[in-house]
């Protein structure tokens, strides 16, 4: 019965989703009013049944309904609730389902909060965005259906990959959903700007939200993802240039241009085609991501369903879309109006600039991931690109970016002094000169390059900190007027400057972390013990624990410096009976300012365990920076700005008084 | 203290469908592999030369793992690589004498940093050659067009437009 009700919600879903494409696209009662409802309601409608459908497959994990295919591959009764229900987009099937409901609660969105935008483009930008939805709904339908049932269910299902049943894996992949899917709506009103061949200033506006949205969305999901990889494999790597986070890069990469870029025009009304082509182009790298990870073209963790029909099908739809959208970017280019002219040092120059360095680590990351398939196919040699490459080609692109990047928001709109904006940053630089000195100081000369990239965080984070003080006026206007031009602020600057203070924040964890990361690898009785940068390790006892579908093997640990207990930490190996995995769960102390971390390995035939003990300064500030990057562009989302259409709706409704 | 039987039910199973437990292990295996790499028998007694076995291994790939060093895996393969590594260095190989030895053996695709010869030369210069095109063609089109003019730089505004401005921003919510 759920299985019905849910492959018919789909099913009807993808009606919607048809009418809301045709109906705004073919050539008839263009001009009809209440066209634009139409399509607002079947956008609407579309997410209702999706969500229907997803609520199905839910109660289906839930209740263990093993008639399911997907659920008796993917499920096991033993299963805790929260991985039950994680289970639901943990396997090929679901996550699609959680793909097209994410893709149609945007359009909804749109449908809802985008009244202010003009019926004519919102009915354009939601039917493009339905053809994507159309697209995914029908390779669900012919490829991936998670509501197709088996004959004769099983007593029990084969479980989860234990990998994935983690708390952070119950949220990764929502998160980057939300951030990959987030810029289908950047690609619909850049191919929607293209059908009505005008852009302006107000596209940008209407456009620059859900760009933000995706983007923080994004950024948060390839936190978490790193964070994960550094807990779950028991080493303390935290990002490998593995083809899938390669994947999640590429569009991060191409987003972080566009949101650049979409300032541009929505301040200048200038650099319009460029945007539109980054609009479709991030979409495309995040299609491009899917590709990569169901195909099983790059093998991946992540890959856990490796299929060529289903790599095939995405592979048509990834060149459908962007092919068709590039062909009818070249065909109507030439109709968007070049905008208003700029000096050679301004805001705009500026971030052109940005725009340039981001792309070429877009496509240094491009060039990598899949230079290794090209050799393979044409020249029949294999080889691998790994950490190496990037930190030979990528690091040295992005030096100059982090270099840049102070100066930007120091620059005047169309034309600005190079030297005056730097003289307003002679802080940072000192700032920056005394940390690398200290630094160089400190480590009698050894670390020249932790040296450097720690000074470049200090240049950062003093940097945006600097542009803050300078829009509040801070010490050259009385306090008064600095107080009161902290709470006029628009919330967009503040986006600027906590995003820019982010990425000095992990810089400095990244420099760090590989300059003074320790390990020490040693076995280990219970009752002995080894220091490592001072800190003092001891096994204190290893026993056998039962988990709800584990069976584990835990040591707990002592960490001491001087004769201080700094630390209780226990590690455990689970062995999951039902797939007949391993898998290691750390144990990690943290001060927000470095982490202990240690893992339990197996026994040698002494009775001693193989035990894994690393001091990570400066780890956490790697997250602590993509979650303020994060932060920084919520914080922007919510510049009245982005709703001053709503805001003069309920001001007329509720004739409020004007609060400035 | 009882251990426990962390391997023993795979052995338990292996008759009962090995062909399965065949694919789990392999699954298992060119998985990511969690936790553990070096073990401590391993290692050399030498610092110095355990330090260069640490920092070769660090660039060689685990070939039946996805983009992991054999100093990060815990594959059995990454194991032997490593050992062989220990092996060579011990023997007094330098460096690169063992990076060769396993290249011979195993193909460039065990180097995680690619080998700059004329399949991979585009691999290497690419980046460079994208930011000089790019920041070329940037620099051109802002120079190409229209260059600023005096009507571009707006006269400043009049006080009748000041408070013209005014008043729509206050309407508008925006002060």
């Amino acid at each position: 019965m759920t299985a019905l009700i849910g492959d018919f919600s789909l099913i009807l879903a993808l009606c919607f989703a048809l009418l809301q494409a045709a109906v705004p696209l073919l050539p008839f009662r263009r001009r009809d009013p209440s066209l634009a409802a139409f399509v607002d309601t079947a956008a609407l409608a579309q997410c209702a049944f999706i969500a229907l459908a997803f609520a199905c497959l839910t109660y289906a994990f839930v209740t263990s309904d093993f008639s399911l295919a997907v659920v008796a591959a993917n499920s096991h009764t033993t299963k805790p609730l929260l991985y039950k229900i994680s289970g639901v987009w943990g396997n090929h099937e679901g996550s699609m389902v959680l793909w097209v409901l994410i893709l149609s609660a945007f359009g909804a969105s749109v449908a809802v909060f985008g009244q202010d935008i003009p019926d004519r483009l919102r009915s354009r930008t939601l039917a493009v965005h339905a053809l994507i939805g159309a697209a995914f709904l029908v390779f669900i339908l012919a490829t991936s259906n998670p509501f197709w049932t088996l004959a004769n269910p099983p007593q029990n299902g084969e479980g989860l990959n234990p990998i994935l049943q983690d708390p952070g894996l119950a949220i990764h992949p929502p998160c980057l959903y939300l951030g990959y899917v987030g810029f289908s709506m950047t690609f619909s009103f850049s191919v929607a700007a293209l059908i009505e061949g005008r852009v302006d200033a107000a596209w940008a506006r209407w456009v620059r939200p859900w760009a933000l949205a995706a983007w923080c969305f994004l950024t948060i999901g390839i936190t978490l993802g790193s964070g994960w990889a550094y807990y779950t494999l028991g080493w303390g790597g935290w990002w490998f240039w593995d083809p899938v986070e390669n994947a999640s890069l590429m569009p991060w990469l191409s987003g972080t241009a566009l949101l650049h870029s979409a300032l541009v025009v929505e301040r200048r009304n200038t650099l319009v085609s460029w945007t539109i082509l980054l609009g479709i182009l991030t979409f495309s790298l995040s299609l491009v991501g899917t590709f990569l990870v169901r195909s099983g073209i790059l093998t991946s963790v992540h890959a856990f369903a490796e299929d060529p029909t289903r790599g095939t099908y995405i592979l048509l739809m990834v060149s459908g879309f962007t092919g068709g959208a590039l062909a009818l970017y070249a065909a109507r280019v030439s109709a968007l109006r070049a905008g208003p002219a700029f000096a050679l040092v301004s805001r705009e120059s500026g971030l052109v600039l940005n725009n340039v360095l981001l792309c070429t680590a877009l496509f240094t990351v491009v060039l990598g991931t899949f230079y290794p398939l090209i050799v393979d196919a044409i020249g029949g040699d294999k080889i691998s690109v790994g950490r190496p490459y990037y930190t030979r080609t990528f690091i040295p692109i992005v030096i100059p970016l982090l270099l840049a990047m102070p100066v930007g928001p120091m620059l005047r709109w169309k034309r600005a002094e190079l030297l005056a904006a730097l003289h307003r940053l002679n802080k940072a630089a000192i700032a920056a000169v005394v940390v690398g000195a200290a630094v160089l100081a400190l480590t009698f000369g050894r670390e020249f390059v932790a040296a450097f990239f720690l000074a470049m965080a200090a240049w950062l984070v003093v940097g945006s900190l600097i542009a803050l003080a300078r829009r509040v006026q801070l010490g050259t206007a009385p306090f008064d007027t600095t107080l009161n031009l902290l709470r006029t602020t628009p919330r967009a600057y503040y986006g600027l400057v906590l995003g820019h203070l982010g990425v000095g924040v992990l810089v400095a964890g990244i420099a760090g972390v590989s300059t003074w990361g320790t390990e020490h690898i040693g076995a280990l009785k219970v009752g002995q013990s080894f220091e490592l940068s001072g800190n003092l390790l001891r096994l204190t006892d290893v026993r056998d624990v039962e988990g709800p579908n584990y069976q584990a093997r835990r040591a707990l640990f002592e960490v001491t410096r001087r004769g201080h207990l700094v630390a209780r930490l226990q590690s455990e190996r689970r062995f999951y009976p039902v797939r007949q995995q391993e898998t290691t769960a750390a144990g990690i102390h943290t001060n927000l300012i470095s982490n202990l971390y240690v893992a339990i390995g197996d026994p040698d035939a002494s009775g001693a365990w193989t035990v894994r003990f690393y001091y990570h300064p400066f780890m956490p500030w790697v997250w602590i920076g993509g979650l303020t990057m994060a932060l920084g562009g919520f914080v922007s989302l919510s510049d009245r700005r982005f709703r001053v259409g709503a805001a003069q709706r309920s001001a007329r409704a509720l004739a409020l008084p004007s609060s400035a | 203290m009882r251990n426990l039987p962390l391997h023993a039910p795979i052995g338990r199973a292996a008759h009962k469908a090995a062909p399965l437990v065949a694919l789990a292990v392999l699954a298992n295996l060119i998985a990511w592999s969690p936790a553990v790499a070096v073990n401590p028998d391993e290692m050399l007694s030498d610092p110095a030369l355990e330090a260069r076995a640490r920092s070769l291994s660090s660039e060689l790939r685990c070939l039946v793992c996805r983009n992991q060093s054999i100093d990060d895996s815990n594959a059995d393969l990454a194991r032997d690589l490593r050992l062989l590594v220990r092996e060579r260095l011990q023997a007094g190989d330098s460096d690169a004498q063992t990076e060769a030895f396993i290249v011979a053996r195993y193909g460039n695709f065990v180097l995680l940093k690619p080998p700059v010869q004329w399949n991979t030369a585009l691999l290497w210069a690419g980046p460079a050659l994208f930011l000089a095109v790019a920041a070329f063609g940037a620099f051109r089109w802002v120079r190409l067009r229209a260059p600023l003019t005096a009507s571009d730089v707006p006269a400043p505004l009049s006080a009748d437009e000041e408070v013209q401005i005014q008043s729509i921003l206050r309407e508008k919510e925006l002060l």
